[in-house]
């Protein structure tokens, strides 16, 4: 009966512990914890995926933006092209044909947040392991140079 | 029962205490634990340190750069000594920091960090410091923390009391320790007092880019002249040097220059100088010295020589320099916060003699001399001085102030920090050092600002410290809390090279304006390749220059052939990346000068030259992404008289 007491209390304390230190949320470990969960169990539909970033929401005209993807091109081709070629395989996939792939949200996420969506978003997590642990690197693009890009995409 | 209470107690008191330490590894203060030294100085794994310190290499020729109070060190910013680590002196951009007009010089003597200041308050823009052997000064960006501009001293001979600043770093000065013969001739060495002077120069920082130029030199006695500090307030304007053997010895200067009971701190009035110079009452002297400034845009130093110095000639400016009489061999001479107390440590005394800025104005006023020297007044030595602290400890070699009314002072030869009260000049404290202190430092200790939380004592001995390696040991530095009454021991660290001298600042004034990584858009270096389709090798006869990039994890080209035994091959490796911590380096074999380490945005050049056929590797040196280990390349060396073709591939050869 004591012991059994005993182990009680000393639960409920070293739990106390542990809580105490739980709104510590800097103990070295990244802020945003992957969640150990089964690849299968949560492999989403590729085309409404999102992704994890900036971009929640991007309207696509159903005309392609001629001048937003010429600028697109060059803005894929300064610092896209040592990993990425338009139309093949290379270091990274070919974006052509992306969005009948992904949503645009997803590719924007990519562009802009390569370091979260490779650890967190399943579909960047399985890419990289399929390209060899290669990163997508961070090019430190602003969102309207991402958005240049999906569109020149649209245009492969 | 009981025992089972008593128990329930223990365990309890057992568990709380676990709270405490558990919590308290992870950064949570709880105050309970205090009193314990080693929380005072731990920063939690990922959390920032509340304090840059930025400490001299001396003979490493170096800077590093340490945070407080951890004592952790971040970084070794290459000056004046080649670093082979990050491709410093060896790669083609880089080498013209170290030209000087005796041609290349690899290394030098890195004595004291000064930082910049506005309005007499740290600004956490640049680091100047001096170059004591082939006398020269060095200004470092705190954004790029990268050397961008290292300026020769004419007419001197060992930069020393250099490269104290003014309130608003109008400018930085560079006093020579040596006095030589200006111009330099050929002179019996015994003609010393005839024919030897000593030049303290004036070097103008541009306000906007930080850019220095050799205003005016003052010409002064044989003297050597040791340290400086600039006025602050009403002192503003003034400049303060000190000097010793002003006996004027060429030879055993440990006896001979230590027979004066006092020598001279020089007071410069350099608005008087500016003045004069505006007048045109300056010669200017035909001389060579080298100037190397680093441009952003085209990511290279350029080098230049200049054939003039304007010189000031006291004789001809009067009330442009007063000497005022301080006892034994003047080290440090400091200005407090208020600017009106000017402090020399006598190294050979016991005593600080103290000089009120005040007196000093009413005795030039009343012209109460003591005779003069080479027709520089001399003041009368109980007309000026404020007051004495008397025996302080043994041999006082510098003093830096706290903001609170107290001054510390190091002291050498009895390895001791003593604290005392400015106006009373009473010893309040003291505190042993381990072992041997030179200077000291309080952040912001010689502005008008100082945050006197923290000491650092810059250690000359460590003996028996540290494990031991060898015959050579470590120099060490000593962080010292002095936010009480009583000064309290905290940490030693060890330092890099002699940590000659120290600056402080607080993190918030430099952390915010850290650069993160070049932007490729604003690469002006003309040989950057900005994109990977316009890496290429151009041949010139036999100089080739290969353009090549990088991006995890691979160069291009990574093939290349055409190249022939005795090229001259010039790599120009761009790194394409745009993100914050992610340099790739460059190493070929055979290459006799370094590496390259390449940041994101940058374009760097190292030169090789083949000497044997066959096929070179080379290879990443900086570990980039797991595919690192595959990021590597072969080049191909044919004979020189060979026709293999020059051509160069990423992944598919093109077609023969």
């Amino acid at each position: 009966m004591k012991s059994i007491t005993l182990k009680f209390i000393l639960l409920v304390l070293a739990v106390a512990s542990l809580s105490a230190c739980g709104s510590d949320s800097n103990s070295g470990a990244p802020a945003n914890k992957p969640k150990p969960k089964s690849m299968l169990a949560e492999e989403p539909d590729p085309m409404t995926n999102k992704g994890i970033g900036p971009i929640k929401e991007v309207k696509l005209d159903p005309e392609v933006d001629q001048e937003l993807a010429a600028k697109g091109k060059e803005v894929f081709e300064k610092m896209c092209t040592a990993c990425h070629k338009p139309t093949e395989k290379f270091i990274g996939p070919a974006p052509k044909g992306i969005l009948e792939r992904r949503t645009p949200e997803w590719v924007m996420n990519m562009i802009l947040n390569p370091e979260q969506m490779v650890k967190e978003d399943p579909i960047a997590k399985k890419l990289l392991m399929e390209y060899n642990g290669s990163p997508m690197a961070n090019q430190n693009l602003t969102e309207e140079e991402a958005r240049a890009v999906l569109e020149y995409f649209r245009t492969l | 029962m009981k025992y089972l209470s008593s128990l329930l107690a223990t365990a309890g008191l057992v568990v709380f205490f676990f709270i405490l330490s558990g919590c308290n590894q992870s950064g949570q203060n709880t105050g309970a634990l205090s009193s314990d030294v080693a929380s005072q100085v731990y920063v939690p794994p990922g959390q920032h340190d509340e304090f840059y310190a930025v400490i001299s290499g001396g003979f490493s020729g170096q800077m590093s750069i340490y945070g407080l109070p951890s004592g952790r060190l971040f970084r070794v910013i290459p000056v004046f000594s080649v670093d082979a680590e990050k491709g410093y002196g060896f790669n083609e951009e880089t080498k013209p920091l170290l030209n000087t007009s005796y041609g290349f010089v690899p290394w030098d003597d890195a004595h004291h960090p000064e930082l910049s200041q506005t309005n007499g308050e740290t600004d956490g823009r640049w680091v100047f410091i001096n170059g004591n052997n082939t006398p020269r000064v060095a200004r470092v960006s705190l954004r790029t923390f990268e050397t961008e501009e290292i300026i020769e001293l004419p007419n001197s001979g060992g930069n020393h009391s250099s490269p104290f600043t003014t309130e608003n770093t109008e400018y930085v000065v560079a006093g020579t320790r040596f006095s030589v013969p200006i111009p330099q001739k050929d002179v019996t060495i015994t003609s010393y007092a005839e024919n030897f002077k000593g030049a303290l120069s004036f070097i103008k920082v541009d306000p906007e880019t930080g850019r220095m130029e050799v205003a005016f030199q003052v010409l002064m006695p044989g003297f050597d002249y040791d340290l400086a500090h600039a006025g602050k307030n009403n002192s503003h304007g003034w400049m303060f040097f000190t000097s010793y053997n002003t006996e004027e010895q060429n030879s055993l200067l440990e006896v001979n220059a230590s027979q004066n009971d006092k020598d001279f701190i020089a007071a410069i009035n350099w608005k008087k100088a500016e003045e004069y110079l505006a007048q045109g009452k300056y010669r200017e002297l035909p001389t060579s010295y080298v100037h190397n400034y680093w441009d952003e845009s085209t990511q290279m130093a350029y080098s230049e020589t200049i054939k003039t110095v304007k010189v000031l000639d006291p004789s001809d400016c009067p009330d442009m320099v007063y000497f005022l009489p301080t006892p034994k061999s003047p080290h440090g001479v400091d200005v407090d916060p208020t600017g009106e107390y000017i402090v020399g440590a006598g190294k050979l005394s016991t005593d600080l003699t103290v000089h009120s800025f005040t007196k000093m104005l009413k005795a030039i006023d009343e012209k109460n001399f003591d005779g003069d020297r080479y027709g520089i007044p001399v003041l009368n030595y109980d007309a000026v001085v404020a007051g004495v602290v008397k025996e302080g400890g043994l041999g006082p070699l510098h003093t830096e102030f706290d903001g609170k009314g107290y001054a510390y002072t190091s002291f050498f030869i009895s390895s001791e920090v003593t604290k005392w009260k400015l106006g009373t000049w009473e010893v309040v404290d003291r505190i042993p050092t381990y072992y041997s202190i030179g200077h000291l430092m309080i952040p912001g200790g010689d502005s008008k600002k100082p945050n006197g939380k923290y000491l650092v004592a810059l250690n000359k001995i460590t003996k028996d410290r540290y494990l031991p390696t060898g015959p050579e040991l470590t120099q060490s530095a000593q962080l010292i809390d002095i936010s009480g009454d009583k000064m309290k021991l905290l940490l030693d660290f060890p330092t890099v090279g002699e940590p000659h001298y120290a600056q402080g600042i607080e993190a918030s004034k430099v952390a915010p304006n850290s650069m993160q990584y070049y932007k490729l858009d604003e690469n002006k270096h003309p040989h950057a390749t900005l994109s990977e389709n316009e890496a290429r090798v151009e041949r010139n006869g036999n100089e080739v220059h290969v353009y090549m990039t990088t991006i995890r994890s691979h160069f291009a080209p990574d093939n290349i052939e055409g190249i022939k035994v005795g090229d001259k091959v010039y790599f120009h490796v761009t790194n394409l990346e745009q993100d914050f911590d992610v340099p790739h380096g460059f190493a070929v074999m055979g290459a006799n000068n370094a590496e390259l380490l390449i940041m994101p945005g940058q374009t760097e050049t190292l030169y090789w030259e083949p000497k044997f056929e066959g096929v070179f590797p080379f290879y990443c040196t900086d570990f980039c992404s797991a595919l690192h280990q595959e990021m590597q390349g072969y080049i191909r060396v044919s004979a020189s008289n060979a026709n293999t073709a020059l051509r160069w591939w990423t992944g598919q050869a093109p077609e023969m």
